[in-house]
């Protein structure tokens, strides 16, 4: 037996089969009869499986297999990553079978999903992989047929010596092909020749998807497993002081109720490590429903929390960060941050002159923006299967980084990095939230305290009220003008509670001679987190919309004015460490300029609102078309534009586009988390307003900038500006500005 | 507890559970049916969705007691071989992003074209409003569902 061939028995196809799509396929007795066209269906054919590079595993009769290894939660990277790796590779996409693969950093990368670089980390890697297997499979046939590799061509998943007519399956020599030393440095194909990256490719889960087949982490289950939910206090800045619990455990199916410490005093957190209450109430029982009732009957006293200090070490070193005690209210925070607003703040970025350039001007245009706190709503709540045992760990659920997680739980558990497996279910949905460890920690601790399998579920409730929300922010923008109204300075000041949103470097940073950006923090114990690009989409709500006032004060049509900053910003930038690239922010807002019809006279009956901007290395522009429907308004039609380099998976870049759009829409207009002393006044989506089907727009045409350039992300830049688009289409539409997420609470309130 | 006799996707399924159950948890938890999807419990956001005696129902709010003779289909009964004409219009547009409300959607959608075999936009819209999408595929699924109907 060659080294990386390993015999399958059916026994062990089936743990292989466990990992894709979150191990549930278990459930199913003969997997053959779930056959569908959907690539990630397991194939119970031949068992032996060759090990051509860590991410391809192909049979003897020629099944070949791509491991996807990057968390799913909806950017279709099942889909996407596996065709990078069958391009180079050379084989039909139609006769590849796509599985998540395990939690293996070491072979499979860094595995982690969020800053939209699932494709823009992977991009290089996978491609090595694919054309490193194509290389290791040339050898073994040159071997075998005893010809110069050079000589030997490959098609589809063949390979061919024209010379002698020799030909052979891949399958025929994966098995030697597996023990080969993995090739560095073979020459990728030109991008120009590439015939499944760029071509549409349906989402290989799809079948599943769409027929109900267990796929998530609330899907998950074993035998004897019990399910465990956690009561947590109703109000930020509050802590477990007891408990009876002598009605709850007389319910049916309990099994069980007590408190733990999430984490021990001084404990240092990891980055990513963020939890909001560390004091554990846990409920276990049978089935959720049971828990879910029997929790009802719990008597709780809570008691408010003293100012402490957590350490926190992470990427940017170790922090300590003071979380101040207090039950905080909306309310007191906007006047709180209206009055920190008026302070001195630190300088980020400075050019120029721009405090004698404010005294000198002619005009000033000032205007102030606000945005409250977001929750994620993941339509999947929270959610993870633990079962620890003295000298192991298995954990299987939604999680966007299982090796950020990984070292806490090994930590915590006092276990052995290797003795820990975590299964990466499909999410129900991320949007950053699922990059912290708080739910997996706590699944981990529940197991271990039990001695069982458990599966720890967030209730709706739970999920919306636990925090880790984005930021809540305002800023400040002031623009100044001479007496022909060129504008002179610029200055932006933005606060947050806990942190601020201004990005310095980026635009209009680079475009005006003097400029000037600073930021201001208010700390607080309410816990916030990544959300799509959490500091950007209220950059560029605010930016945008200022830069929309502005060229409407100048005089000047908005892409315009725009377009000439920006030819000021690549022919002679203004400053250092400008981080967009002029020319690329331009081109999409021509692109969208043109695809909008944005002059066109048939147009001129829709409220148009244009914004652009740049994040997560990639460009993004949106004109949208609002209209009154029911005497409110409504977005009717939007149209992107793109550049994020190369577009892998066309049609569902576009799906990801539109799904940012109507996010977008949704958040500027609805979305919202407040709080009275403490407590979240929304905990479910009767009280937090989604998007749906009647508000999301009729179309969303996407249209990408074509370049060669390596690929960047795509999760994250579209969303922003639809937040500034979405204001500045409202001001056409309603006569007025608006200052303050969300958009609809000033009009719904007079309409 | 309580002994029901349910009728299912065509066949009679036996739960010994607590009446006031919700059809939801019923389906998830002790019929190994986990398409049916918890989102919300207080029917805001149709994850739940299954069809009793056609008509789409919000399962979340459906105690097991108020069942009776009714005739619950849910997404794995919704067709034999995953092919509605609704499920392969989903395919057709590949509508789904993380994919976790689709089943409720499609259960929708479903019970939508058989009540109104050709709706119009506005009935695609009103009667899909109270399933979210937090993905926000909606443009696709009024798509699909006008694709769907064109094909019954």
């Amino acid at each position: 037996m060659e080294n990386n061939t390993t015999n399958h028995s059916r026994r062990s196809f089936l743990k292989s089969s466990l990992l894709a799509g979150g191990g549930l396929m278990i459930h199913f007795s003969g997997l053959a009869k779930f056959n569908f066209d959907g690539k990630t269906t397991g194939v119970n054919g031949s068992e032996e499986w060759s090990e051509v590079t860590g991410y391809i595993k192909i049979t003897p009769d020629n099944l070949i297999k791509i491991l996807n290894p990057n968390p799913e939660f909806g950017q279709n990277v099942m889909t996407s990553l596996p065709m990078i790796i069958a391009e180079e590779l050379d084989v039909d996409w139609q006769k590849i079978m796509v599985e998540m693969g395990p939690h293996n950093n070491l072979k499979l990368g860094p595995q982690f999903t969020g800053g939209s670089n699932s494709v823009r980390m992977y991009w290089k890697p996978l491609r090595e992989a694919g054309a490193a297997a194509r290389n290791m499979l040339m050898q073994a046939a040159a071997q075998t047929w005893g010809v110069p590799i050079e000589e030997i061509t490959t098609k589809a998943g063949t390979l061919y010596h024209e010379k002698s007519g020799k030909s052979g399956t891949y399958g025929s020599f994966a098995s030697k092909a597996s023990a080969i030393a993995i090739p560095k440095g073979v020459k990728l194909k030109d991008i120009k020749s590439f015939n499944t990256v760029r071509n549409s490719k349906k989402n290989v889960e799809g079948v599943k998807i769409v027929t109900g087949k267990p796929l998530f982490g609330m899907d998950y289950k074993q035998d004897g497993m019990l399910v465990a939910m956690i009561e947590h206090p109703h109000a930020f800045g509050m802590k477990l002081k007891s408990f009876d619990a002598t009605d709850t455990l007389k319910m049916p199916g309990i099994k069980d109720v007590f408190s733990i410490k999430m984490f021990e005093d001084n404990y240092e957190q990891a980055g990513f490590d963020t939890r909001t209450f560390n004091d554990l109430l846990v409920v276990v029982g049978n089935t959720t429903w049971q828990v879910m009732n029997a929790r009802k009957k719990l008597k709780v006293t809570w008691e408010p929390i003293s100012e402490h200090k957590e350490t926190i070490a992470g990427f940017r070193g170790k922090n300590e960060v003071t979380i101040p005690a207090g039950l905080e209210s909306s309310t007191t925070q906007l006047a709180k941050m209206a009055q920190m607003a008026k302070q001195p703040a630190k300088q980020l970025r400075k050019d120029g002159d721009p405090e004698t350039a404010f005294k000198n001007a002619a005009h000033i245009l000032e205007r102030t923006y606000t945005a409250p706190f977001l929750a994620h709503n993941c339509m999947e709540p929270m959610n993870f299967f633990a079962h620890v045992t003295d000298d192991k760990a298995l954990l299987v659920g939604p999680h966007q980084a299982p090796g950020w997680i990984e070292p806490t739980v090994s930590k915590i558990l006092n276990l052995p990095a290797d003795k820990i497996d975590i299964q990466m279910a499909r999410m129900g949905g991320g949007f950053g939230l699922r990059a912290y460890g708080h739910y997996v920690i706590e699944a981990a601790l529940i197991s271990k305290k039990v001695k069982a399998p458990i599966k720890l579920v967030y209730s709706r409730e739970d999920d919306m009220t636990y925090g880790i929300y984005r930021p809540m922010y305002t800023a400040t923008y002031r623009a100044a003008l001479d007496a022909n109204k060129n504008l002179i300075a610029f200055h932006v000041k933005g606060g947050g509670i806990p942190e601020n949103a201004v990005h310095p470097n980026r635009f209009p940073a680079g475009t005006v001679d003097n400029y000037l950006a600073e930021g201001w923090e208010i700390p607080s114990n309410i816990t916030i987190g990544a959300f799509r690009a959490p500091g950007s989409n209220f950059n560029a709500a605010s930016e945008q919309s200022f830069l929309d006032e502005l060229a409407e004060f100048m005089g000047k049509d908005p892409i315009d004015f725009r377009l000439e900053l920006l030819k000021r910003g690549k022919e002679n930038p203004v400053g250092k460490n400008n981080e967009y690239d002029a020319d690329r922010y331009a081109g999409v807002l021509k692109l969208v300029k043109e695809k909008s019809g944005w002059n066109a006279a048939e147009n001129k009956k829709y409220s148009r609102g244009v914004a652009a901007y740049f994040c997560h290395n990639s460009y993004a522009a949106h004109v949208v078309d609002m209209v009154k429907k029911d005497g409110q308004p409504y977005v009717e039609r939007v149209f992107s534009a793109l550049d994020c380099g190369v577009v892998i998976n066309p049609d569902a870049a576009i799906n990801m586009v539109q799904g940012a759009v109507v996010d977008g829409i949704g958040n500027a207009l609805y979305g919202g988390l407040t709080h009275k002393d403490g407590a979240a006044e929304q905990n479910n989506f009767n009280r937090y307003r989604m998007i749906r089907m009647k508000e999301a727009p009729k179309k969303i045409e996407v249209h990408f900038v074509e370049n060669d350039i390596d690929p960047t992300g795509l999760g994250e830049p579209p969303f922003p500006p639809v937040f500034g688009a979405v204001a500045n289409a409202l001001h056409k539409n309603m006569g007025k500005r608006f200052y303050n997420q969300p958009f609809s609470k000033d009009f719904t309130a007079k309409g | 507890m309580a002994v029901y006799n349910l009728k299912i996707n065509g066949q009679t399924k036996q739960v010994d559970v607590d009446p006031a159950t919700p059809m939801l948890w019923v389906l998830r938890e002790h019929l190994d049916m986990p398409g049916t999807k918890y989102g919300c419990g207080v029917a805001m956001c149709g994850a739940c969705t299954v069809h009793v005696n056609g008509v789409a129902v919000r399962s979340c709010q459906l105690p097991v007691v108020a069942v009776g003779n009714k005739e619950i289909t849910t997404i794995e009964g919704l067709s034999e071989n995953g092919d509605h004409p609704v499920q392969k219009a989903w395919l057709e547009h590949d509508v789904a992003q993380c994919g976790y409300c689709q089943t409720g959607q499609i259960m929708t959608a479903a019970a939508l074209l058989k009540a109104n075999p050709h709706p119009t936009e506005a009935q695609i819209d009103t009667a899909m409003s109270g399933n979210i999408c937090r993905c926000g595929t909606y443009v696709r699924i009024r798509e699909a569902i006008q694709t769907a109907a064109k094909q019954q």
